[in-house]
């Protein structure tokens, strides 16, 4: 597959609210990315980081501001930037290789061609065994491979994720983050992915921006400066985490030792629900 | 296999041999012995004479005319109905008290209006069977949108799907299965419509043949008539089963 080299990212006193009457979920947001930067926004439930996300896709409409790739607008989707969400939402009546076609298929491709461009995804994403298989029988982290390479068919400049790794397991979660990292860094497309899993942010991100606050703002702006790949258990890659750490927990009004955060914001709320 | 085939067999063979043995209480009883050809052997006596002059042939086609020409209606109108029904929460409140009523008035009850309305009296059948069969297609149909993951709409959008690719890429592969579903419901409802439409009016089809067996004391015709009604009936829902379980795509895990 051909390298994309990625995109300027441009984003200027943004500012958002569902209806003129519900309270601001973020304001004046900047962010500025080189292209083929890797940037991991950080943040706790609620900061409006997913919002910002579906904005970035054109998938939302902002309230003021400007949002722009490669000086042009964001208004409305486009093939060149494609959003992973939380769950896979694969087509179910689809074949593997349907699902990761159907982009091109939108796209009035021609047959050969595009069989040739679905086959090598799906080799990219290390499915080629499964390309015939029915998506139900996939397990979750493979589902989520199919929707890896759906999004990489269409050879975006930007690949946004909505904390597309979060229902997975450990193990396949760790893989998938190295995976996508190693190839958003070979075909050089940008990454935006929000999280509030800061091991994910020091494995994923060239930056972590952090967002805090009601309404939310980038509260802090961190160099992940790493080489790749990189191993969780690296000492480097451990002080990173915990810098990181420290700055999260300030930023988000809590002390680094009064919470073990582990990115599982659900677990610490259910145990303060009990303790209440 | 074997055991549901024997299962399969088994259960017609049972069905056969209580319609013989009530023939055969007809047969011995001097007050109902002249409606012994109910039986079932007179009936299968009948069925190569029926065939030989092509009295079954020439029914089950204009029969099957008629019910698929009013299947076809349901289904092109249905559909687009169902999926408005789905779609539009405004559509829905606002059909939902007439389509409510008009769906409890009994298909043949319309049938003095549709006499006066259509010009001929196959047009009024075929209006019979149509608008028997609308209401599964459409509840259907909105049924089945309601499952529909909406993140599928957002997935498409940003794959660069046109409004069209929504509908067609989308939404019908989606429910394809729940529209089958539908048209299985609506085929089984045509079927019984079709029958006492055909009795008043026209001089063809199955309908007519019983009525006309009937006036002419032909027992046997008779019988071999409402047989071929149920096989018909029951070939044309097995191969809808059929579709439906090729464009299922919910796994059972």
């Amino acid at each position: 597959m051909e390298k994309r080299n990625g995109v300027h990212i441009n984003i200027k006193d943004l500012t958002h609210r569902y209806t003129a009457k519900s309270p601001i979920t973020f304001e004046k947001v900047n962010i500025e990315a080189d292209p083929g930067e890797a940037l991991v926004i950080i943040g706790r439930s609620g900061c409006g980081k997913s919002t910002l996300l579906h904005i970035l896709a054109g998938l939302l409409e902002k309230s003021s501001g400007i949002v722009r790739l490669d000086e042009k607008d964001v208004t409305e989707p486009s093939s060149h930037w494609i959003m992973m969400f939380q769950a896979p939402h694969l087509f179910p009546w689809m074949t593997v290789e349907q699902n990761v076609g159907t982009g091109l298929r939108f796209a009035h491709w021609p047959e050969k061609k595009m069989k040739k461009r679905i086959a090598e995804v799906i080799n990219l994403v290390g499915l080629d065994e499964y390309a015939k298989n029915n998506t139900q029988d996939l397990s979750g982290g493979q589902q989520q491979r199919v929707a890896l390479a759906r999004s990489l068919v269409m050879e975006p400049d930007l690949l946004l994720l909505d904390e597309p790794f979060s229902a997975l397991d450990a193990f396949t979660r760790a893989t998938l983050q190295k995976d996508v990292r190693a190839i958003s860094k070979q075909l050089e497309f940008n990454l935006v992915m929000v999280t509030h899993d800061i091991d994910e942010a020091v494995i994923m991100a060239d930056r972590a921006l952090v967002m805090a606050g009601s309404p939310g703002k980038i509260v802090h702006d961190f160099k992940v400066d790493l080489d790749d790949p990189r191993e969780r258990q690296d000492p480097k890659v451990q002080a990173m985490r915990a810098s990181l750490m420290e700055i999260f927990h300030h930023a988000a009004g809590v002390s680094a030792d009064d919470s073990n955060m582990e990115g599982d914001d659900a677990n610490q709320s259910d145990i303060e629900l009990a303790g209440n | 296999m074997g055991k549901s085939l024997f299962n399969w067999v088994a259960g017609l063979g049972i069905l056969f041999v209580f319609w013989w043995f009530g023939g055969y209480l007809i047969e011995i009883n001097p007050d109902t012995t002249n409606f012994k050809d109910f039986g079932p052997i007179p009936t299968f006596k009948a069925f190569p004479e029926l065939f030989a002059i092509g009295k079954i042939q020439a029914a089950v086609t204009t029969s099957g005319y008629r019910l698929g020409a009013g299947l076809l209606i349901a289904i092109v109108a249905g559909v687009p109905i169902g999926i408005m029904l789905g779609r539009s929460t405004v559509f829905r409140e606002l059909s939902n008290s007439p389509f409510q009523l008009i769906r409890m008035i009994s298909p043949l009850s319309w049938e003095p209006i549709a006499v006066i309305v259509f010009a001929t009296w196959n047009g009024a059948i075929v209006f019979l069977i149509a608008v028997a069969a609308i209401w599964p297609v459409v509840f259907a149909t909105a049924a089945g949108l309601a499952k529909v993951d909406p993140a599928w709409f957002k997935v498409a959008r940003n794959l660069g799907a046109k409004p069209w690719h929504m509908v067609t890429e989308i939404i019908l592969p989606a429910i394809l299965f729940d529209i089958l579903t539908g048209v299985r419901l609506a085929l089984g409802v045509g079927w019984i419509v079709l029958v006492p439409a055909e009795f008043l009016g026209v001089t063809s089809g199955l309908g007519y043949s019983i009525a006309d067996a009937r006036e002419t004391l032909s027992y046997d015709h008779l019988t071999a008539m409402v047989l071929t009604i149920g096989v018909m009936g029951y070939i044309l829902d097995s191969s809808l089963a059929m579709l439906i379980k090729r464009y299922s795509w919910h796994h059972a895990r």
